[in-house]
């Protein structure tokens, strides 16, 4: 292996050469072919106590390809654009296919599947990368800042950040699908630590994400908020172990929806690794819960033309009144179930594509998040969960958990080092109240909920 | 100087080009400038429903440039090795400081090679039919174990990582470092419940690893005993309990508990709860935990770390006294510490911080059998799933996956996953017996911090733990648990 990888680069445009490679790939004998290019530019400031701690800016690109034959498939990437490197790239793939398995269910989508949506989705702005250094570095630092100034017990920080990306994706297969698009993002976010008079310390963050430099909030109600949130954490105390009802904010609650995803992902569903398999057309939420996966939504962060296979994205129904109406599918977790895919392929440089959200929500109710809690008389608001303990074939749930008691329907003393403990099948059904509070601040949102029923493990 | 020349064969680099560079690096002043070039190549091979489905292949290579300015870094990355692009990344992380350009010290030291883990083949340049021979293997040896087994699915991984770090303060290093996985998870059904198990192993190991002790029927059976098991769990009690955890990856307790709170640059910030406590009591005087870069063919193993910095067994906490910190370069600097090596990255596309490599709490002088025995009621944790903690406030969970009841000095029934949750700082105050059966786990961890994952190891002997909070759903009391 002596050569010497480093050439001209090949000069070409990227979506020729993502259609070339897969021409390469079909006239090297395989009977399907698909490939594709990830371009991107990250910069990233992070300033703590008012100094500049770190600079990052960087640019890369990578391909990969997947290649076919008849029901056989393999898969290589490759950062390496030389004419060399891409050759092995495709030679390797082809080699590579031979030892994999005939899956009768393997294959690019069919002709008739493919395309994009149209119009302007707005997911790109080159104004992220708008501000001269300077400036970018003074976001970090006014939301660092914000946080520092707004009250004598914030004594230490782990710096206010300002980030932002492009990215450019291709895909191209041999059916003749050629799609690109290119989306942008920017951040700024401040981590603040507060100190109580006996020196204990809580941290806590709060940040704005948006995919123009013109959406995000402002650095000092960044850093504001930062502050209020590691604040409010100041002398927690456990509690007993009892069961009472929960609300969750909208920060923690996503992960509920996140759990839902995992649950209807094709991928575990046709294998039966999800207590949801097989409960399509069931009751499996509460009445007033509906799930909606859209990645057609102008703007949004979880938003693309085509999915990961070059399938247009779409708006489905998971979840309606309670009553499980869509499984999230991919090609091929949709032929293993007999059912259509959903468009919710997310194809990485390497491997099989898998299945990923577009902008994934819980409907949201009617009233705010101030009355659901004034109707707990003894409770917990939980702002913070700690650790994995989720297990999606048998349900069981078992988080750490940090918040503030409710107590008399107001939000009251801070607590932590607590367990959160249920089943999620039980948790779904047990959803006893959704806010009016829906905010995007990813792909994923959900408003404040509450559910009852819950395990709260302490002293 | 004696190369490994990967990179000088590959990329037709010579010693001079690394002296431009840095130089580049160095032109607007800095402490400190260094170099780390990555040649990344993997293979993965998933097996599902008796199918190989997935198979990949895949090379990343690419050219981090580094600069230090006092408390400052600079940082920027390129995965094209053409000397124009790294000549730009330099002059990008220049842009941090402000000075007049530095010279180089000359010359580069290239320390005496360390050789913890000598593979002869590397498991990445190994015949992939062996690879295919291995999860194949596995997923009959899991079916076969049980009739309740019902779907399996077995993954391999391997990758080869050539590193060579050049530093302006004469640093120069080169390793290869090998890592291979085996991984297994089952889904064992009755008429009425489903479970999932799953195990697997690995280290810097070559082919031949899975052909030893630790073959694909070992972790295959292993999942499937696990899955089986827990069809029939019970619920997981609630509330303070005594616990016992076993031998082995059970040391998750320490990763997560201490480890991460003893990283140097959370001390150096003073935003960890250990921050200020070295020569105080942390622990019970039965608990000594040790972070180990230097354990042959480990996965948490490291000739060198990625600042080019040679690994080393550091002691952070000596029979209950706090010791010492885990430091990389940029701490060991700015606080006056030795360099522990334990400067670790994900890749050339990040910048280096502290990390863990293989950490464990040594043998104790108590028999595994006395330990249970002593407990009246309380619960005996041997699987874990991952843990998590908050630096700050301390506060540290982690997720047994296999765990039982203990009874009047038995282990009973098992249990249902449970979380378990404590407070880094005191929770090993209240270790009172530690046993004689210290074990490594088998070679599955990863570590995330600030988004960067690194392969690391733990390990602890029996412990019991007088006081520990269990996040079980056991609403009605089942014999004393709910308090």
């Amino acid at each position: 292996m002596a050569e010497t990888i480093v050439e001209h680069q090949i000069d070409t445009d990227l979506k020729e050469l993502a259609q070339d490679l897969v021409r390469r790939a079909v006239s090297g004998g395989a009977s399907a072919a698909e490939c594709v290019i990830r371009e991107g530019d990250e910069f990233s400031a992070l300033v703590r106590l008012g100094q500049v701690e770190t600079l990052k800016e960087s640019g890369s690109k990578a391909i990969g390809i997947r290649v076919f034959f008849g029901q056989r498939s393999a898969s290589t990437y490759s950062s390496d654009f030389s004419r060399s490197g891409l050759d092995r790239m495709v030679a390797s793939a082809l080699e590579l296919a031979k030892i994999t398995s005939e899956d009768p269910f393997a294959g690019i989508p069919d002709p008739s599947q493919l395309g994009a949506i149209s119009g302007d989705l707005d997911l790109y702005s080159s104004d992220v990368y708008s501000l001269p250094g300077p400036e970018r570095i003074a976001y970090a630092r006014r939301a660092e800042k914000a946080a520092l100034d707004f009250d004598p017990r914030i004594k230490n920080s782990d710096g206010g950040s300002f980030d932002a990306a492009t990215g450019r994706k291709i895909l191209a297969n041999s059916h003749g699908f050629i799609g690109e698009y290119r989306r942008s993002y920017c951040s700024v976010a401040a981590v603040p630590i507060a100190q109580d008079e006996k020196g204990a310390m809580q941290r806590d963050y709060w940040f704005s994400v948006g995919r123009s430099l013109g959406r995000l909030e402002s650095p000092e109600e960044v850093g504001k908020v930062a502050a209020q949130r590691a604040l409010r954490r100041l002398g927690a105390r456990k509690v007993k172990t009892q069961s009472v009802p929960v609300i969750l904010d909208p920060l923690v609650a996503t992960s509920i929806l996140e759990h839902i995803f995992e649950g209807v992902n094709g991928d575990s569903v046709y294998r039966g690794a999800s207590f949801l398999a097989g409960k399509l057309g069931q009751k499996i939420a509460a009445d007033h819960v509906s799930v909606i996966d859209d990645g057609t939504m102008v703007g949004g962060f979880g938003t693309s033309p085509f999915d990961g296979e070059g399938i247009p994205t779409r708006r489905t129904v998971v979840i309606e009144n309670g009553v499980l109406t869509s499984y999230l599918l991919n090609t091929y977790t949709a032929k293993k179930l007999g059912l259509e895919t959903t468009g919710n392929a997310s194809r990485g440089l390497a491997g099989t594509p898998g299945i990923g959200p577009g902008n994934y929500f819980l409907e949201p109710g009617t009233r705010t998040p101030q009355q659901l809690i004034a109707d707990v008389k003894e409770g917990l608001y939980v702002t913070e969960f700690l650790g994995m303990g989720v297990n999606l074939v048998s349900g069981d749930y078992s988080r750490g958990a940090s918040g503030l008691w409710i107590s008399g329907g107001k939000l009251g003393d801070p607590v932590e080092e607590i367990t959160v403990a249920g089943n999620l099948k039980e948790m779904f059904m047990n959803i006893s109240e959704i806010a009016n509070d829906l905010e995007f601040r990813g792909s994923v949102a959900c408003p404040t909920i509450r559910i009852e029923g819950l395990t709260v493990g302490g002293e | 100087m004696n190369h490994n020349p990967f990179f000088f064969e590959h990329y037709g680099l010579t010693e001079r080009d690394l002296e431009r560079y840095l130089g580049a690096a160095l032109s607007a002043g800095g402490d400190y400038a260094d170099l780390y070039f990555e040649y990344l190549s993997s293979t993965t091979l998933t097996v599902d429903e008796s199918m190989v489905k997935s198979a990949s292949q895949g090379i990343s290579a690419g050219c981090g440039v580094r600069v230090i300015s006092g408390e400052r870094t600079g940082y920027a990355y390129t995965d094209d090795l053409s000397p124009a692009r790294i000549l730009h990344a330099a002059r990008t992380a220049a842009l941090i400081a402000s000075a007049p350009a530095k010279t180089l010290s000359a010359g580069f030291q290239q320390k005496p090679a360390r050789s913890l883990y000598p593979v002869t083949l590397p498991s990445v340049d190994a015949e992939i039919t062996a690879k295919v021979e291995l999860v194949m293997r596995a997923d009959k040896a899991a079916r076969a174990h049980d009739v309740r087994i019902k779907e399996v699915r077995a993954s391999y991984g391997d990758e080869l990582r050539n590193i060579l770090v050049v530093g302006s303060d004469g640093t120069y290093a080169e390793d290869s470092q090998p890592l291979a996985r085996l991984n297994v998870s089952c889904i064992a059904r009755n008429p009425t419940n489903s479970a999932r198990g799953s195990a697997g192993g690995g280290g810097r190991v070559a082919l031949d690893f899975f052909f030893g002790d630790k073959t694909p029927e070992y972790f295959a059976r292993e999942a499937a005993r696990q899955a089986v098991l827990q069809l029939e769990a019970r619920e997981a009690p609630a509330g303070e309990m005594e616990v016992v955890l076993g031998p082995g990856w059970p040391g998750v307790l320490l990763h997560e508990a201490v480890g991460h709170g003893l990283e140097a640059d959370f001390n150096r910030k003073q935003t960890s709860a250990f921050a200020g406590l070295i020569g105080k009591k942390v622990a019970s005087e039965k608990c000594t935990v040790v972070d180990n870069g230097t354990m042959p063919w480990r996965r948490g193993s490291l000739n060198v770390d990625d600042e080019g910095h040679q690994t080393q067994e550091t002691v952070l906490i000596e029979k209950g006294i706090l010791k010492g910190y885990l430091s990389d370069k940029l701490s060991a600097r700015l606080m006056g510490m030795a360099d522990t090596g334990n400067g670790r990255r994900e890749s050339y596309e990040h910048i280096p911080m502290p990390r863990m490599t293989n950490t464990y709490m040594l043998a104790g002088e108590d028999h595994p059998e006395d330990i249970i025995r002593s407990v009246k009621r309380g619960i005996y944790a041997v699987n874990f799933g991952g843990g998590q903690v908050d630096i700050t406030n301390g506060k540290f969970v982690f997720s047994a996956s296999e765990a039982y009841l203990i009874e009047e000095g038995h282990v009973t029934a098992p249990i249902r996953g449970a979380t378990l949750i404590g407070n880094g700082p005191d929770a090993l105050t209240r270790v009172s017996m530690v046993g004689t059966d210290l074990k490594l786990d088998e070679g599955i961890g990863t570590c995330g911090k600030d988004g960067q994952a690194v392969p690391v190891g733990v390990g602890m002997p029996t412990t019991k733990i007088d006081r520990l909070t269990v996040g079980g759903t056991a609403k009605r009391d089942p014999g004393g648990f709910m308090q």
